[in-house]
């Protein structure tokens, strides 16, 4: 019997964890452009922070 | 070659991805339906109060537009970046999880970030319609905002390894809830409280809206948990039938 649904991961190398340390920060970065960027980030103004309004209000983002 | 078998990080990683896209934009929906009422019921009482002249602003984007597209890209954007974040700390954490299966695994992660960025922020900072909140406060409000989330993940840490510490299932579950309060007892002690909501705002409006944005967030990591674990579990599932493919190698 083979064990049930379990897959083996990827050893946890320095490699591994170095690329998984940059990911996520490019992934907080994404984040960020939601929730907080006012056009630093994005380079469209107000724009790109304007129409995601009612999301960031809705992910319980502080706001106003 | 039993190296096939092993899923690599990309391969993870574009599971959480697109579990994130999903459950992301099936948050949009739910926030379309059952939030955008409330916000635009406060953007009402907001343009009501704004003495003459000042509501006329002509509006970067229009009402429409954030409400719908807006909003879908908002949340679908914010799924991926969790998926994304998910996956990585799936692959990272994995063999330290003390589960044999994948999905309580994956599934309890998202459970994990639940707690810790959803519900421990929700109880300390509930979120605010338009036409709350001081806008002389945002910073601060911000940045207490960001360490209430570090600190829900610190206290869900703190649980998991004092639950560790006892072999006993009952003293396991005690030490985990207890170290979980300890921390998260502390946090709301030491953070600072805002009390930003006008008098005469409607209390049903404000109750109505602060659930329809935990309802948002919790379709969103409960849809991402399920979906990311599902994909793993697919994996699974192809790679035993790979594996029980008769071998035809020359």
């Amino acid at each position: 019997m083979p064990k049930a649904q379990t897959l083996t991961t990827p050893a946890v190398s320095g490699k591994l964890l170095a690329t998984a340390a940059g990911f996520t920060g490019l992934m907080l970065l994404l984040a960020y452009l939601v929730a907080f960027d006012q056009g630093a980030l994005s380079q469209s103004g107000m724009y790109l922070h304007e129409l995601m309004h009612d999301g960031r209000h809705l992910l319980g983002v502080p706001c106003h | 070659m039993p190296l096939n078998h092993r899923p690599g990080y990309i391969q993870l990683l574009l599971r959480g991805l697109l579990a994130g896209l999903a459950a992301g934009l099936l948050a949009g929906g739910f926030a379309y339906l059952v939030g955008e009422p409330h916000i635009n019921a406060a953007i009402a009482i907001e343009e009501a109060a704004a003495p003459a002249g000042e509501t006329t602003d002509d509006p970067l984007v229009d009402r429409d537009v954030q409400s719908t597209a807006g909003l879908l890209l908002a949340t679908a954007l914010m799924g991926v970046a969790f998926g994304g974040i998910l996956a990585t700390a799936y692959t990272v954490l994995r063999r330290h999880l003390r589960t044999g299966s994948d999905t309580q695994a994956a599934f309890g992660l998202a459970g994990a970030a639940l707690t810790g960025i959803v519900l421990v922020p929700f109880l300390k900072y509930p979120p605010n319609p338009p036409a709350v909140g001081n806008p002389d406060t945002i910073d601060q409000r911000t940045y207490a905002w960001l360490a209430v989330v570090v600190l829900g993940l610190v206290a869900v840490w703190a649980g998991v390894l004092a639950a560790r510490t006892q072999s006993h299932q009952w003293r396991r579950a005690a030490a985990g809830t207890a170290a979980f309060l300890i921390v998260v007892t502390i946090a709301y002690t030491l953070l600072p409280t805002f009390r930003e909501v006008p008098a005469d705002f409607p209390a049903t409006l404000l109750w109505d809206f602060r659930i329809s944005s935990l309802g948002t967030q919790t379709v969103l990591w409960t849809a991402l948990g399920l979906t990311f674990a599902g994909l793993l579990s697919r994996l699974t599932t192809g790679h035993r039938q790979t594996a029980t493919e008769p071998v035809t190698t020359a």
